[in-house]
């Protein structure tokens, strides 16, 4: 089993932003994603930064990959999306059909993100005669029906041709809208959201009226309230065929939680519990085909 | 420009063709569609009378398959595009990348439109459905604004529909997860958002809660309409202001952008409602119907009537209208 380190969701300084990844060059991962997934106005780096930093970090011998936008709207966004496709050495994650095709243009292979809706194996095939070499899960599929999509999978021919990613860890990315949830709480258009997002660097907790968590607002982007930690299932998805387990970053202690990862993974521990390093309870309700929201194993 | 039409059962696809519909869409009566509602939808008799109705009376009937397909499921997907074919459906709306390719495959004659649901959003999303499976049709999520609407219909790929009238979502339709979350079913997977087995409305002292799986959604006070709790339209609770955190209850309304949808070579405009009764189907086909005919014979002096906008907010959800994304303040 492998670890990725998925993109950053949250708007962070572009100097935090650097110094996060360069750490990650000594962290025990094996992959690590680079690049905005979430709103286009977000350009603390640009496109060129990104291939840059990109190609920095795979100096370390690490796969880099570029994630793409999950919402594409207007013709300056493709364009954006463009450069990062044609950067001409390094895989790209396709987070919207879009960016599937500008792949398949050149017939380049991509990883599937988690925002493309793949939920069959005849998905999986149509995608992978594009040049789809990994895929993503989408986060509200279970184990069982993981496993049934690999084992059809496995029917259509394909099966050891593409590998399988698991988001495992962090706020789930639940929703895109054309709103910016953050700008709205402000009381100010998006148009002139005075990047308010930046203030929240692990998202603006949403909760119910009796002060249960229940979302995070991340702009235009909800996530989940609760974070999800699937690390005390490694096992079975070990036995399904999961080839990587995906940590997105928090601002504070992903160092830490890549490294318990790591540890158990590897053996060295069976205490999977993290709680310590969160500001918000786990769940793994999705994995058990619950409510997203629900937890049981996870802490 | 099309009028594009809901009906959850025969009476509302009759009240829909009598309104002047050019197209009504409808469901089967299980969860390969994104209404799946108790007591909604069409079984394979009801679908073939319904065709057989709207071609006598020169309308066509589109089948919304649009929800996507796990495997264990998959036959009743495959059923759905089998017997739509059978009966001499005009049109499948679908959203699953699989559905697609076995529809593509199997009738190649039989017009694929791609589902609000398969969120295409931009030119080489469209180029994608386009090139795999010869799409004649799109129809566009409600996050686009018209100058974004415009541009893409420009590009022409494919053909496009907009959403017109009725619930407005304010995510990306297909993109969506809220549901599933809270209460394990979603539209993609279920074909349902909030769905009514997960709601519970608790009577208190201070008025009225309504709960999505034990979830506090909203409450209200005695002098207050209790609406439904969609997940998205609660009020919550964020660094300790209680506001409509997402979206509030409102309906969207384009109505006085006909002439705008129609110069940008819009091809046909929907409207939502198949859960809604045959009333509301009939009174809201027959308002669109005029106006569309006024803006196709005039669209210069096309001005919206008083009348059509009030019968139209009379039954829209929470009683206010918006023109939602379309207009880029809303944003």
């Amino acid at each position: 089993m492998r670890l990725s380190l998925g993109p950053i969701l949250f708007f962070w300084p572009r100097q935090t932003a650097e110094d996060f990844y360069r750490q990650q060059v000594n962290s025990p991962l094996e992959v690590i994603y680079l690049g905005e997934t979430v709103c286009a106005k977000r350009r603390n780096l640009k496109p060129a930064d990104w291939i840059e930093l990109a190609r920095e970090l795979a100096a370390s011998g690490k796969q880099i990959v570029l994630s793409t936008l999950a919402l594409i709207e207007a013709g300056s966004d493709l364009s954006a999306i463009r450069r990062l496709c044609q950067n001409g050495e390094l895989l790209v994650e396709a987070n919207d059909i879009g960016a599937v095709q500008l792949m398949a243009d050149q017939k380049l292979p991509f990883v599937a993100g988690p925002s493309l809706n793949i939920y069959n194996a005849y998905t999986l095939n149509t995608l992978y005669r594009q040049g789809m070499q990994r895929w993503v899960m989408p986060v509200e599929l279970n184990a069982e029906v993981l496993g049934d999509i690999l084992s059809d999978a496995e029917s259509l021919g394909i099966g050891d041709k593409i590998e399988t990613e698991v988001f495992s860890f962090g706020h789930l990315p639940l929703a895109y809208s054309a709103r910016c949830f953050t700008a709205r709480f402000h009381n100010i258009p998006k148009d002139h959201c005075e990047f308010v997002c930046q203030d929240y660097p692990e998202g603006l907790p949403m909760d119910t009226q009796e002060g249960v968590e229940f979302f995070n607002i991340n702009g235009i982007q909800t996530q989940s309230g609760r974070i999800q930690h699937l690390l005390p299932y490694w096992r079975q998805m070990r036995e399904l065929g999961v080839d990587l387990m995906r940590i997105s970053p928090l601002a504070q202690n992903t160092g830490e939680i890549i490294g318990r990862y790591r540890q158990v993974l590897e053996g060295a521990t069976d205490d999977t519990s993290i709680d310590h390093c969160l500001s918000a309870p786990t769940c793994d309700g999705y994995w058990r085909r619950q409510p997203g929201m629900d937890s049981i194993a996870a802490g | 420009m099309q009028l594009v039409c809901p009906a959850g059962n025969y009476p509302m696809l009759k009240a829909a063709v009598e309104n002047g519909a050019d197209a009504v869409y409808i469901g089967f009566r299980d969860d390969t569609n994104a209404r799946h509602f108790a007591g909604l939808n069409f079984n394979d008799g009801s679908a073939q009378k319904a065709v057989r109705y709207a071609h006598d009376h020169g309308s066509k009937v589109y089948l919304a398959i649009n929800t996507y397909p796990q495997p264990a499921g998959w036959e009743r997907w495959q059923r759905a595009v089998d017997v739509a074919a059978a009966i001499g459906i005009d049109a499948l709306i679908i959203a699953d990348i699989g559905v697609l390719a076995y529809a593509a495959e199997n009738y190649p004659d039989l017009p694929r439109h791609l589902s609000v649901q398969g969120s295409a959003t931009n030119t080489e999303a469209l180029r994608f459905y386009k090139t795999q499976f010869d799409i004649s049709r799109a129809v566009i999520p409600r996050v686009l604004s018209m100058t974004q609407v415009r541009r893409l219909a420009e590009n022409g790929a494919v053909d496009l529909e907009v959403f017109g009238f009725g619930s407005l979502c304010v995510m990306v339709e297909g993109r969506c997860l809220l549901s599933s979350y809270a209460t394990g079913e979603s539209p993609n997977t279920c074909g349902a958002c909030s769905p009514a087995s997960a709601v519970r409305w608790v009577e208190t002292a201070n008025g009225t809660q309504c709960r999505l799986n034990d979830m506090l959604i909203d409450q209200f006070d005695a002098d207050e309409k209790a609406g439904y709790p969609v997940v998205c339209k609660g009020r919550y609770q964020v660094a300790g202001h209680t506001y409509h955190a997402i979206e509030e209850p409102t309906s969207l309304n384009t109505l006085e952008l006909l002439p705008q949808l129609q110069q940008a070579g819009i091809k046909a405009v929907k409207i939502e409602g198949r859960q809604r009764s045959t009333a509301y189907v009939g009174r809201v086909v027959g308002i669109w119907r005029e106006a569309i005919d006024s803006c196709l014979r005039d669209p210069q002096s096309f001005v919206t009537r008083p009348q059509w906008m009030q019968g139209l907010a009379g039954i829209s959800e929470g009683t206010q209208t918006t023109l939602g994304a379309y207009n880029r303040p809303w944003q």
